[in-house]
């Protein structure tokens, strides 16, 4: 580097940055690795008494050269009221913005991020949000982007494109370090840097970047094994708790669950062509820390079917710990169905034909009280939120299912076959499967999709009289003929 | 179109690969576990295997400044691995008890919160808001650090009945989903109409069919196709403003917050709940909101001086009774709360049972 060009760069101190950090922001500027300027902290600040030689300073580097036209200094947006949210204990999303701002070494960072904090901090003054929709996607997609485009980006510019790319998360959201970093990397090559773990939806959120660099970034990191989720009428990104590989609730394999059913789906994931969202998820038990029930068209729930099992000694040693009275007034008593008694020798008795496996005694003594065996799921289809006729949960569709096979998996996503099926078919434009199943009737669906009724799938018989009963002795007939088959 | 590049329709990526290695060892094979103090659980496997996990809140909105700290903790404290949870906790996983302090140590000295555990406030999920929403109206990030700000030591402790999920939601969309408490945005005025874009931006026949109560139809206004709303009808939902923008139904002053009570997921002791109206009208006051985060704090502080141990808020209130609820967080019972909606009826209390 001559003398010349020495005065078009000066120094971005990162201290506590590390080597690998500065190479790579190097690396993603396209600054040849001679520039990134190697110091012990000696470096003058005055630029024209810099050695006319990078490169005769030794490793490890702390700082990196920048075009002095490119970090121009911006002019930051006053923020008062957003200032204000970085007071108090909790960790503050806005500092970690202003970090963006101020001291990532990419100008188009910086700049990105000034311009979302100032239409934020506009937000915040006029109580009003300022995106709106549009269509952007990758090639070959036609959903997985929400698009964002300002409304007032003539005063924002360098965010008034500012897209959140939704990524399929691994089931069970486990993550190694070195992964995130590879994807933080690309993120800050073609994004804002912003990111969250993850979207209601359960995706990883990569928000604001360009229409450019969408494709950009997805190119990239769909080449190391990320794909993008769902937005849009079609087939959502699934969730499923950490369930089996850390849970000893766990009734099935969440993670197995999860993606023979999603990723059966791709397509249907990636072309928005159904009538409305359809969300897969599946949590290990009934304790449903995924919200399957509430927050999903398809709910997988582990259960199991034969008896719980009940280790006695254990028993003993949670009733020596905490005393009687509070197993009787916390456990005995607050059984949903009075399944439980408990003996004058501390034996827990437990009656398993009446037993609703609602996890309840089991989430109270960890230790003594274990799932049966018998393990598999119950299915529960149509669950969503408000609009448009009002919540609805989930209905149970298959009482139990067996998920140990690949047979036992291929029914299962033949099952969601059907079902997405019959509702593409059948389901009016943005009414989601369980309002179809609202409209229709219950008994039309299972008839719709070739499941026979059970009375698992009802709190309680009809109510009112008002039907006709035509098929009557055919449907009893069918019914004992079932039993018979069945073996009971 | 000769260099677009075809994706790769890898769709979800398969877990165990990230997956740490004592999970991996024990994946179905979890015998037990323990809490030995908020924020730390310890599972036991049935070969004996231990691993313990650290749950620390965050901002959720990361920046990556901020996820490659949380990166450098998980490589020097926690063998490289770390899971999320569905309320965007990071969770670090650690085979050797003695790590578990030093990594509790390096994450609060980071500015992170352990806790989150068990009997605990968890972290609230919440969603975009004015941060990157089309419809919100109001912020996410800033309810929720506004409102942690305060519940901060209900978070790294474990001292309530049993754990209370809280969430919020921008619009009444509610993507924040169902919560122990939930603080959601409620419109109270029908929507204004920009009649000169209607025609331009929006296909008025899904419009009028998104509506619940059928109170849009299509009209000429000033010599242009457009919509209008019976405002009688109207229950102000903003379920049009999605699919038509131009018609606004966020307003600065109108646009109020109300807080819901016990929703609740599980199936313990009783069956799923979805949440009920207790509190609205309570002004969308950014950058802090302390009038919702105060009645807030007075739901949870009836609820953990009241309730028994492994209540929820909604088996809590349906011990006590809403009389007594409303009585103790000292809220307004009105002709709203009575619901007007399909399937209403059920929730009409057709019985002699009154509390006195």
């Amino acid at each position: 580097m001559g003398a010349d060009s020495r005065s078009r760069y000066f120094s971005e101190c990162r201290w506590g940055l590390g080597i690998a950090m500065v190479m790579r922001l190097a690396a993603c500027r396209g600054i040849p690795q001679a520039y990134v300027v190697v110091s012990l902290g000696v470096m003058p600040r005055r630029v024209d008494a810099w050695p006319l030689d990078f490169t005769d300073i030794p490793i490890p580097s702390c700082f990196i050269l920048t075009r002095r036209d490119s970090v121009m200094a911006i002019e930051k947006h006053s923020t008062p009221m957003l200032d204000q949210l970085e007071t108090g204990p909790w960790p503050s999303f806005i500092s970690g913005i202003k970090r963006l701002r101020d001291e990532h070494p990419e100008p188009r960072i910086n700049e990105m991020t000034n311009d979302l904090l100032g239409q934020l901090e506009h937000s915040y003054e006029t109580r009003k949000g300022y995106w709106k929709g549009g269509t952007v996607s990758v090639f070959g997609y036609g959903g997985g982007i929400i698009p964002r485009f300002s409304e007032v980006g003539k005063a924002f510019p360098k965010s008034k494109e500012f897209h959140t790319l939704r990524v399929q998360p691994p089931a069970g959201n486990h993550y190694s370090t070195g992964m995130l970093r590879q994807l933080a990397d690309s993120w800050e090559k073609w994004g804002s840097g912003l990111v969250t773990f993850h979207g209601q939806t359960g995706n990883i959120m990569f928000i604001g970047t360009d229409t450019k660099n969408t494709q950009h970034f997805f190119d990239e990191i769909n080449e190391y094994g990320w794909d993008l989720g769902g937005a849009g009428p079609c087939v959502r990104t699934a969730m499923s708790c950490v369930g089996a590989a850390r849970c000893e609730m766990s009734c099935t394999n969440e993670l197995k669950a999860h993606r023979s059913l999603v990723n059966n789906f791709v397509d249907d994931v990636h072309r928005p062509a159904l009538p409305y969202k359809f969300k897969f998820k599946v949590s290990g038990c009934a304790n449903d820390c995924q919200n399957a029930i509430e927050r999903s068209d398809f709910a997988v729930l582990g259960t199991w079917r034969d008896d719980m099992k009940v280790d006695q000694a254990e028993v003993k040693h949670y009733i020596a710990d905490k005393g009687r009275q509070y197993y009787i007034d916390n456990v005995i008593t607050r059984c949903p169905t009075q399944a439980l008694s408990l003996t004058d020798d501390n034996t827990l008795v437990v009656n398993n034909r009446d037993c609703v496996r609602c996890m309840h005694c089991l989430n109270v003594m960890p230790k003594a009280l274990h799932p049966g065996d018998d393990k598999g799921v119950t299915i529960l289809i149509g669950g969503k939120r408000t609009l448009k006729i009002g919540d609805l949960m989930g209905t149970v569709v298959v009482p139990f299912k067996k998920l140990e096979t690949e047979e036992d998996y291929e029914s299962l996503v033949e099952l969601a076959e059907t079902i997405i099926d019959f509702w593409a078919e059948n389901g009016l434009e943005h009414e989601r499967c369980g309002e179809m199943i609202e409209r229709i009737g219950l008994a039309n669906f299972l008839d719709g999709i070739g499941i026979e009724p059970d009375p698992n799938m009802l709190s309680h018989p009809r109510q009112s009289s008002y039907i006709r009963l035509d098929g009557w002795d055919e449907a009893a007939e069918a019914w004992f003929e079932r039993q018979a088959e069945a073996g009971k | 179109m000769a260099d677009m590049r075809e994706p790769i329709e890898s769709g979800c990526p398969d877990p165990w690969q990230y997956m740490h290695p004592m999970m991996r060892k024990n994946f179905g094979q979890w015998k037990y576990h323990e809490h030995p103090r908020p924020g730390v659980l310890l599972h036991v496997a049935y070969s004996g295997d231990k691993i313990w996990t650290v749950k620390a809140g965050t901002q959720r909105i990361l920046d990556v400044f901020t996820l490659r700290k949380l990166c450098d903790i998980g490589d020097q404290f926690a063998e490289g691995y770390v899971h999320f949870t569905l309320r965007s906790n990071i969770e670090y996983m650690v085979t050797d008890e003695a790590k578990v302090q030093p990594l509790i140590d390096a994450l609060e000295g980071a500015g992170f919160v352990v806790g989150g555990t068990q009997n605990s406030v968890a972290m609230i999920s919440h969603t975009q808001g004015w941060l990157h929403c089309d419809i919100p109206g109001t912020d996410a990030s800033g309810v929720v650090k506004s409102m942690m700000d305060e519940l901060i030591d209900e978070f790294r402790n474990a001292n309530m009945p049993n754990r209370v999920h809280i969430t919020t939601s921008c619009c009444q969309i509610n993507c924040g989903g169902q919560g122990d408490i939930a603080i959601n945005i409620q419109h109270t005025k029908p929507p204004k109409i920009n009649h000169d874009l209607v025609a331009n931006v929006c296909e008025r026949p899904s419009v009028v069919a998104r509506c619940p109560v059928a109170a849009i139809r299509p009209a000429m206004v000033n010599g242009k196709p457009s919509l209008e709303v019976d405002e009688r009808k109207c229950i102000c939902c903003g379920a049009c403003y999605p699919p038509c923008p131009p018609m606004q139904i966020n307003d600065a002053e109108h646009s109020k917050l109300a807080i819901w009570v016990g929703g609740n997921h599980s199936n313990a002791r009783g069956k799923p709940t979805f949440q009920k109206l207790v509190a609205a009208g309570i002004p969308n006051n950014p950058p802090r909101w302390p009038e919702a985060t105060a009645i807030v704090k007075r739901i949870l502080k009836a609820y953990k001086e009241g309730a028994r141990d492994w209540e929820r808020v909604n088996e809590w209130i349906e011990r006590i009774g809403w009389p007594r609820f409303f009585e103790e967080v000292e809220l307004p019972f009105t002709k709203y709360h009575i619901d007007t909606w399909r399937g209403a009826r059920a929730s009409f209390n057709s019985s002699s049972y009154i509390r006195f």
